[in-house]
């Protein structure tokens, strides 16, 4: 009885102390998080003094043009990297997957970019964009071009931004969509071959469909990713010139540590947390739609496979 | 077909691509690297070129709190990044050890049993993947200071990078656990183990890789952090990222010395892909695929 109490309780013994801390210094802080969504707070007061003024801070920021002018940008920027990251990342996973000497060093190289800290990339970029000192500057002063304002002006910034962001996410596309490249079954490549697909045909019919579902939550990850990046840009321009960068994670702390409002930007960081909280329902009912598909699949096959056995 | 194959293989346009790609990746990263050996003088010269007088007056400017001697170039030695270099490796690692525990408890508990609220445990922590650490921002403010009294310490960071990271963890081990084979632990647990030592003997060193993958990503999360430990940390307790970003004002940049200490930041990264970039590539995979 005793031994069959405790083993009742066992699973509860093995995930109690990361419930403990997932509860404690991330559930309890969203929840608070709301709260405070709901208040004119600002970091000197204790939060027990702050006026608690309802959805103001919400109906504010809905009222408001730079509020609007950050949520473009910011869809912009997601919208912009993963578009361009899926075609270069998965068009060079298609070009590489071959049995190429140095294979496993070119990959390594690749992953370092996302592995070094953002702060660095952000710092590394800063100083490559930089009109006087930095490499591209000099580069077309070289050639005899004038010096272009990389982080001067509002739309090279948001392009100077995005290709910063590009350097470094690029690989994390190549490197999931090689892997489902690999994992691909080789029969349907041999069959089509057989059948004399070209090349193109291969893979428009038969790589790109096969690996969808692989890249469909690539995509996705991806999406949810874009909408954190903030160290990057805070070092290269800090959100400016003007509005043209400040994407909506880097409003947040700009509006809590710069402007001192916690209670906006808690209502913001609320705005944010719904539209990720969509994308995420999004994956998660893909794959488990998927997931239902290819059981299904698999039961139809051994089905099929009975009734033949059956039959015969 | 077979001929095509070969034809390819041999085609020099691929290995032009190739090179083209390593160049444009680590380009920016090799550039930097030259710079942190480069007096100021070197950088910001007109008229740039590959050649150049390495020396290490950067470092030493960063490092001069850890040199046995006095670097002759520093009038004084500021020991703001020596003491961020400290707190940022205590943070890491005592924060990477203790998800790692946690984590893979609860990964072995989510997949090797069914119990009440398992399926809940389970889908909190995906959706948990997907905070930002921004959001975490204006709670942490309020809460850290004002109830948990940890504003300013090492805990305080360390407790927010553990509940940042668990879910990351618990999900990237899942898919590691799921694959060890329950006969071994059947047969464990009948010749009498317990569940702790079957999980401490049997199933933790069959899932080392999925571990090494998960320390890892961690570790860098950890040891990259800007935007969390610059709202926690005081004088004391400023890591690296921190101190970077503060000694990068509008104007006036100390280019070789930031170069240095983003170097110095960059170093573990760059060494953990070197050495275990295959863990990476798989841990990256298996967070991504099996969902």
């Amino acid at each position: 009885m005793n031994i069959q109490a405790a083993n009742r309780l066992t699973p509860y013994m093995f995930l109690a102390p990361a419930a403990a801390v997932m509860i404690i210094a991330l559930l309890y802080p969203i929840g608070y998080m709301v709260y405070a969504s709901f208040l004119d707070w600002n970091p000197s007061q204790r939060i027990g003094e702050a006026e608690f003024i309802g959805l103001r801070n919400y109906i504010n920021l809905w009222n408001s043009d730079s509020f609007w002018e950050s949520f473009w940008v910011t869809i912009r920027f997601a919208a912009f990297v993963v578009s361009i990251e899926m075609f270069i990342g998965v068009g060079l996973a298609l070009l590489l997957d071959r049995q190429l000497r140095g294979m496993a060093v070119l990959r390594t190289i690749f992953i370092l970019p996302m592995m070094i800290a953002p702060i660095v990339v952000g710092l590394m970029w800063r100083y490559m964009y930089h009109p006087q000192v930095g490499v591209f500057n000099r580069w077309l002063n070289n050639l005899g071009f004038d010096t272009i304002p990389f982080l001067g002006d509002s739309s090279w910034a948001f392009a100077s931004v995005v290709i910063a962001d590009i350097w470094q996410w690029t690989p994390f596309i190549f490197i999931l969509a090689l892997a489902a490249l690999q994992s691909l079954p080789s029969s349907a490549l041999e069959a089509a071959r057989v059948d004399g697909a070209t090349g193109w045909q291969q893979i428009l019919y038969i790589k790109l469909p096969l690996m969808l579902p692989v890249l469909i939550v690539t995509c996705l990850l991806r999406l949810i990713d874009a909408f954190k990046v903030l160290e990057v840009i805070l070092v290269m321009t800090n959100g400016g010139p003007g509005l043209s960068t400040e994407i909506l994670a880097l409003r947040i702390s700009r509006t809590a540590s710069e402007f001192r409002q916690l209670g906006e930007a808690a209502a913001m960081s609320n705005y944010l947390l719904i539209l990720l909280m969509v994308i995420t329902a999004i994956m998660f009912v893909y794959t488990r739609l998927n997931d239902a598909r290819l059981a299904r699949i698999r039961a139809a096959g051994a089905k099929a496979a009975q009734a033949e056995e059956e039959a015969v | 077909m077979s001929q095509g194959h070969i034809e390819n293989r041999a085609n020099p346009a691929f290995y032009v691509l190739l090179i083209c790609l390593v160049v444009m990746s680590a380009g920016p990263i090799v550039l930097m690297l030259a710079n942190s050996f480069k007096l100021n003088v070197d950088i910001t010269s007109p008229t740039a070129s590959l050649f150049f007088m390495p020396t290490l007056q950067n470092y030493e400017t960063a490092l001069c709190e850890f040199l046995p001697y006095e670097p002759e170039h520093l009038r004084r030695c500021d020991p703001t990044f020596g003491r961020a270099l400290v707190n940022s490796l205590i943070i890491s690692l005592v924060s990477t050890a203790l998800t790692l525990i946690l984590g893979c408890m609860a990964a072995y508990s989510i997949v090797r049993f069914r119990f009440m609220g398992r399926d809940t445990a389970s889908f909190t922590t995906l959706i948990m993947r997907m905070v930002p650490p921004a959001v975490l921002l204006v709670p942490v403010f309020g809460i850290w200071n004002e109830q948990f009294g940890l504003d300013g310490t090492r805990s305080g960071i360390i407790l927010v990078y553990v509940a940042m990271n668990l879910p990351f963890v618990i999900w990237i081990l899942q898919s590691f656990i799921v694959q060890v084979p329950i006969q071994l632990e059947e047969a464990a647990r009948i010749d009498g183990a317990g569940p702790f030592r079957v999980f401490f003997l049997v199933v933790l060193p069959l899932i080392k890789p999925g571990l090494a993958a998960a320390a890892i990503f961690t570790f860098r999360v950890a040891w990259n952090e800007f935007l969390l430990a610059n709202a926690l940390s005081d004088r004391n307790s400023r890591t690296v990222p921190v101190t970077i970003v503060n000694s990068i004002t509008e104007y006036n940049i100390d280019w070789g010395v930031i170069m240095a200490t983003g170097m110095l930041l960059a170093i573990p990264p760059i060494l953990f892909t070197f050495f275990a970039s295959r863990q990476i590539i798989t841990g990256m995979t298996a967070g991504a695929v099996k969902g």
